[in-house]
């Protein structure tokens, strides 16, 4: 255990430049449309007016003192102020806090998901190689896969919502059974995705060596599969998590949108629209410290199941 | 040897492979008994069909292979017929087998002492955690490993290869077999480490009365290890004699091609012989001998008939026409 401490140091330590360099981007972005102040000022502002708003935002200083400036900044939590037409002035941050928790529901629930549908199915799959069962597992992945989730979401709706009348369309208000709906259109793909890879991370494994040994053993094959097998087998999927984590962050970003959910992912988007440029900024920013937690806790997670990654 | 109890009975044992291209038939009627206490080496090439003897006996052969015909019969048990349920009792627990490569033999994500545990709580019905881990103790004490209580906390991939080898045969020994099957089980160790590893089987056979069964394609190891040896071709055994006889009247022109291709300690030779040719397509079958296209000593019928087994002399079986009059052929 003391090395998989060690081992858990160390990528913490490892994340800290990939947050530094994603918060260099996200300020880098506000330079990317020119000059920022035509991003930040009302149209038709004066020349006076932009001077004014220069003074206010820090623009008039070098850019490596605006970059410490937003660094010390965020330290106090602090995002800026929304320049947006209906949010204007309100704290990027309280925006953010509001719309978060939001997010994170759908995400995790998506992810509940995608893996109780892709790891499950994965085994059953590798285990039926080439049957009939296995087939049509693999046709369901594929048309999963590629279809695109701003169509899948609206088909959902159409069947789940309109046709059936058993959950709600949109927006929030029926409680539990709304977030179904996106968390469902969110998830599928990655359910795809995630039973293909278990799927033939399991074909690999069961013709190792080992598994002839422990079958060699008499070990009831129930153990040998599910004991042995799932745990040499998942590790293809620990690993992807981290990126599985960015792919629901840009989904969620459509399926927000479709659904109508109250999260970061409208926000952005609402953001774009409104060109609300701190907002943006801020949005990304703290997606992207997600993303970069996600890897972390993958990392961490796919250390604990597989020893020899603590030594490298 | 007839005087003594057969463990292991094999009789026209045919394991075969059925691929999109062909029929491959990996093993062509086995003939093999191997009795209590007693140690047999079998010899041959890659792919002659060693390692799948083994699988076939343990009804391990991978898919798309399957034993087609003949008999495995241990202590009288048929085993080719076994189900499921009877056979996974006869495994590990009966007949047990060491693999050839440990490093890939071993679960990588369980503990040395999970994976020993495992096995023998299983066979044993020991789940008391404390006795459990005593047993394991004494399973890593037995194959001598230092520190014992140590080695149950590590993971395959902290061991040697030495070690990792010597808690396969922990593994192997762990319920008290009374066949084990040794597959190559010196191969992935380098020579000092080979010593040791077939000095503590040959010890642990003894003490234990197990029999072995010990495949190699090193005719020393074997010389130094087994009583009888069995020479193996193209899924056939050519010759099967005791260890002395077989190396002081090889009879089999395989055995003596083979025999000469090994170097002798104190004999000058420029260039070692070699066997001409290589080992024919098992995808399409033979009527005559398989080793007709690579003898010196061919004859018109070996290319059409195959040859029967005779015993040249007490406990001495060879199937080769130049033996099948009986008698010794001049100028072997």
């Amino acid at each position: 255990m003391a090395d998989l401490v060690a081992y858990i140091l160390r990528k913490v330590i490892l994340a800290i430049p990939v947050v530094l360099l994603a918060t260099l981007i996200v300020f880098l972005m506000l330079f990317m449309t020119g000059d920022p102040i035509n991003v930040l000022s009302p149209p038709h502002a004066s020349v006076e007016q932009l001077d004014a708003l220069r003074e206010k935002y820090g623009l008039n200083e070098p850019v490596y003192v605006q970059y410490g400036l937003f660094l010390w900044q965020l330290l106090h939590g602090d995002l800026g102020v929304s320049v947006g037409f209906f949010t204007r002035d309100l704290e990027v941050g309280d925006l953010i806090a509001d719309r978060l928790p939001r997010t994170l529901e759908l995400m995790a629930i998506g992810l509940t998901i995608s893996y109780s549908i892709g790891i499950p199915l994965g085994i059953f799959s590798a285990l039926r190689h080439n049957s009939l069962g296995d087939r049509s597992v693999m046709v369901f992945t594929l048309l999963a896969y590629a279809m695109p989730s701003f169509w899948l979401g609206i088909l959902f709706m159409w069947l789940f919502a309109v046709e059936l009348s058993w959950l709600p369309i949109e927006g929030t208000t029926g409680g539990f059974a709304s977030i179904i709906l996106p968390a469902m259109t969110l998830g599928i793909g990655n359910a795809a995705l995630t039973t293909r890879m278990m799927r033939s991370s399991m074909l690999e494994v069961i013709r190792q060596d080992y598994i002839t040994q422990l079958r060699s053993r008499g070990l009831p094959e129930r153990e040998i599969i599910y004991k042995h097998a799932v745990k040499n087998a998942i590790l293809p999927v620990i690993t992807v998590i981290g990126l599985d984590i960015g792919w629901f962050v840009a989904g969620s970003v459509v399926v927000e949108t479709v659904f109508s959910w109250p999260g970061i992912g409208r926000l952005i988007t609402d953001s774009i629209s409104n060109a609300d440029f701190p907002v943006v900024r801020g949005c990304i920013l703290v997606l992207a410290l997600f993303v970069i937690a996600g890897n972390l806790v993958a990392d961490i997670l796919y250390a604990y199941v597989d020893p020899r990654v603590r030594l490298g | 040897m007839s005087g003594k109890k057969a463990v292991l009975e094999i009789k026209g044992l045919r394991t075969q492979f059925f691929l999109r291209e062909g029929v491959v038939t990996a093993l062509d009627g086995i003939d093999l008994t191997i009795y209590e206490n007693e140690s047999v080496g079998i010899v041959g090439e890659t792919g002659c069909g060693k390692s799948m003897t083994a699988y076939s006996i343990l009804r391990l052969v991978p898919h798309p292979g399957r034993i087609t015909a003949g008999s495995i019969r241990y202590k009288g048990i048929e085993l080719t017929t076994l189900d499921q349920d009877r056979m996974r009792s006869v495994r590990g627990t009966k007949i047990s087998m060491i693999f050839q490569d440990a490093s890939t033999a071993l679960d990588p994500v369980f503990t040395v002492g999970d994976q020993l545990g495992e096995v023998i709580s299983l066979h044993q019905r020991v789940y008391d955690k404390k006795a459990l881990q005593k047993k394991v103790i004494e399973a890593l004490m037995l194959v001598r490993i230092a520190a014992p209580e140590k080695v149950i906390t590590m993971y395959p991939h902290e061991l040697s290869g030495g070690m990792k080898q010597r808690v396969m045969i922990a593994l192997a020994l762990s319920c008290s077999p009374s066949m084990l099957i040794a597959d190559e089980p010196t191969t992935a160790l380098d020579v000092t480490i080979q010593g040791q590893i077939l000095k503590l089987l040959k010890a642990l056979v003894a003490k234990t009365g197990s029999s072995m069964m010990l495949i190699t394609h090193n005719l020393g190891i074997v010389a130094e290890t087994c009583d009888r040896i069995c020479v193996m071709y193209a899924g056939r055994i050519v010759e099967d004699a005791e260890t002395f006889e077989l190396f002081e009247r090889p009879s089999h022109p395989y055995t003596v091609g083979l025999l000469s291709a090994f170097p002798k300690l104190g004999v000058k030779q420029a260039e070692l012989p070699v066997i001409r040719g290589t080992v024919p397509n098992l995808m399409k079958p033979f009527k005559g001998c398989s080793f007709v296209d690579r003898c010196d000593k061919a004859m018109e019928v070996c290319a059409h008939k195959r040859p029967p087994r005779v015993e040249v002399s007490p406990g001495h079986f060879v199937s080769c026409h130049l033996w099948s009059g009986g008698e010794r052929p001049g100028g072997t």
